[in-house]
């Protein structure tokens, strides 16, 4: 049965249980708590909810405040102003001085994908993995969502955690081995990784599926944390492979794919392909839709595999 | 207050010092700002070496952190760390005492310095101590050109919002900027009106290069309850050295030795005449008057002009003192 519970649904519950037994836990919005799916716990908690309303600079800025006084601060605002309009409050506020802040993006990537570019953020790993101290996170269920914001929930430095608005696919349950930072291989090919993060991960599985059927040996890599990037795990998967394949919701430059690429091609060369959305104006329509215009659906995945992999190299 | 003035002046030629050595600064603002940091740190706040790790100290956040030469003259000297030791290194390779506050250097609470953030990370400091039932308050120090960044404007709003009467932002009006007269480049008049707007108490002070003033403004303010309080403090850049006053062009201007000489003398001068007077009053301050009162519950402008010299400032006790009598006198 198709999933209906949405990664931003999973946030809310632990955040909700964690404020059961700690009142330092807030959330902190502007004007994003319906959006954000944390309307419950504002209705739970309404003390540990501060509100900022529709202004981002300003809810970053007071969360780091917050933080310094002690505060486990959860920020949620859709990723696209938090990662561009409040950019230069998460790298002086939250990033420089290391402030026990979690910034929330929520629809991230092109969830509001009829919304226009204005609300997509597909730069939002580019933009925060260049900050030293800040770490990115594109958790690709709700499972793994809930198992990151617990892990976060313990400790004190910056993150940032983009989820889409939509439900994610299962691909973990509930007793799911989760360690921070190690990315998780869902299963090992011969022929080709797919590194994923996010949405990306459950269309990579499919596309190792449909790869499998014309006799490609496709594994997948869920490396849902983008910084800091888990290199031993990453390298172990690709070394096995002729060709690494990267796979991600967001701008072709400085993403998931840069990153990957920069530790391959560094440690064990390979061909390495990245496959993320263009740099230009996207077409508008649900993320599904953009998904398959961009080749970034399982059979569009699984066709860029096949094609990478028929490519001679020189 | 004679002891806050004296202070303020020898921190002038720390300043001088500490600048001049190094070739870097921005010399202007620091002494137009000083005054306030004196006060705030002599006279008003309860923070110090000693209660720094502990969650009750007041906040402070110097929003127009290109001055954080001064500041860290004043947390030299308030003991910190080994003011000489800042004199000698300021802007130097590898230093902690780099040109925009961090939290390297102790007493510096976030690392800050771009324009137009001081005010929202005290909206934050402000709101927690509510939350948490504290009774420290949050002090937060903004240039006039500063004014021109949005996100304080934001942040006006929300501590007008949460009716952050803990929280009190002093704008330094010195009216210069780097580019020229603040009015020419982006004007910022009816400071004390926007503030009102966004549901704050305002308070001007006529002369914010006067620790008295400065001083009265702060004991009131932290009477103010319901609201947030905004000093608007008129200055002169430059102040205290004959050259450097009322002119854009030492916002950083980095003095020639026969400038720096002047600047030296002007200032040992004037902190000879400070203690001769001080020995001649006999230590005994005089009570002035303030010109407008209104009432504590009325928005409108209070103006400062004289000295009050109701409270014999300089030290964390006697301020941390006087605050648990004007919170008890108040019912708090």
């Amino acid at each position: 049965m198709e999933n209906k519970i949405t990664n931003r649904q999973a946030i809310c519950d632990v955040l909700i249980k964690a404020a059961e037994t700690h009142r330092d836990v807030i959330v902190a919005c502007s004007d994003s708590r319906g959006s954000a799916s944390l309307s419950a716990f504002a209705e739970k908690y309404p003390e540990q909810l501060v509100e900022m309303g529709i202004a981002e600079q300003n809810l970053v800025t007071v969360s780091a405040g917050l933080a310094s006084c002690g505060k486990k601060v959860f920020a949620a605002s859709p990723a696209c102003f938090l990662s561009t309009r409040s950019y230069e409050q998460v790298k002086v506020d939250v990033a420089y001085s290391r402030a026990n802040v979690t910034l929330i993006g929520i629809s991230g990537g092109v969830s509001y994908g009829a919304l226009g570019m204005t609300h997509h953020s597909c730069q939002d790993i580019a933009a925060f993995c260049a900050l030293p101290d800040m770490r990115v996170y594109l958790p690709s269920d709700r499972f793994q969502t809930a198992r990151l914001i617990e892990a976060l929930l313990t400790d004190d430095s910056p993150a940032y955690v983009r989820v889409s608005r939509t439900a994610s696919k299962d691909i973990y349950g509930e007793n799911m081995d989760f360690t921070l930072n190690q990315a998780k291989l869902l299963c090992q090919g011969k022929d080709v990784l797919l590194v994923a993060c996010g949405e990306m991960v459950a269309e990579s599985l499919e596309a190792a599926s449909l790869l499998r059927e014309k006799g490609i040996s496709a594994g997948v890599l869920d490396m849902y944390c983008v910084k800091p990037l888990d290199e031993k795990t990453l390298l172990q998967a690709a070394e096995q492979v002729k060709t690494v394949i990267t796979v991600e919701e967001h701008s072709v430059y400085g993403g998931l794919g840069s990153m990957v690429a920069q530790t391959v091609s560094a440690a064990c060369p390979k061909r390495i392909v990245n496959l993320a959305l263009p740099d230009g104006h996207l077409t508008a329509g649900t993320n599904r839709e953009i998904f398959k215009t961009y080749g970034l659906d399982a059979a569009g995945i699984a066709c860029s595999a096949e094609s990478a992999l028929a490519q001679k190299t020189r | 207050m004679d002891d806050l003035t004296k202070r303020a002046y020898a921190l002038r030629r720390d300043i001088i010092e500490e600048v001049y050595r190094s070739g870097a600064g921005h010399v202007g603002g620091d002494l137009s700002v000083i005054d306030i940091l004196t006060v705030l740190y002599f006279g008003v706040m309860n923070v110090s070496p000693k209660n720094w790790e502990s969650p009750d100290r007041d906040r402070f956040f110097l929003s127009k952190g290109h001055c954080v030469d001064a500041l860290y003259m004043v947390l030299g000297e308030k003991g910190f760390f080994d003011k000489q030791e800042a004199i000698e290194t300021f802007s130097a390779y590898g230093s902690k005492f780099i040109g925009h506050p961090n939290r390297e250097v102790p007493g510096i609470e976030m690392n800050s310095g771009s324009l137009g953030h001081g005010l929202a990370l005290g909206v934050g400091t402000a709101l927690a101590a509510k939350m948490d039932g504290r009774a420290y308050r949050t002090y937060v120090v903004l240039g006039d050109g500063e004014m021109a960044e949005g996100s304080n404007y934001e942040a006006m709003m929300a501590a007008g919002h949460y009716h952050l009467d803990n929280l009190c932002a002093t704008v330094d009006v010195n009216r210069l900027q780097i580019s020229g007269k603040t009015e020419d480049v982006m004007c910022s008049d009816s400071l004390a009106q926007k503030f009102r707007a966004f549901g704050w108490h305002v308070t001007e002070v006529e002369d914010g290069n006067d620790c008295g003033q400065l001083l009265a403004a702060y004991e009131a303010v932290a009477l103010y309850r319901g609201k947030p309080t905004a000093i608007i403090a008129h200055t002169v850049k430059g102040k205290g050295v004959s050259f450097m006053e009322d002119q854009a062009s030492w916002h950083h201007g980095v003095m020639k030795p026969e400038q720096y000489a002047q600047a030296v003398e002007e200032l040992e001068e004037r902190a000879q005449m400070l203690t001769g007077a001080q020995k001649a009053a006999g230590q005994q301050a005089t009570a002035g008057e303030k010109t407008t009162d209104t009432e504590a519950d009325n928005p409108g402008a209070e103006t400062y002009t004289n000295v009050p010299g109701k409270t014999t400032a300089g030290s964390r006790e006697s301020a941390a003192d006087n605050r648990k009598a004007m919170e008890a006198s108040h019912g708090k």
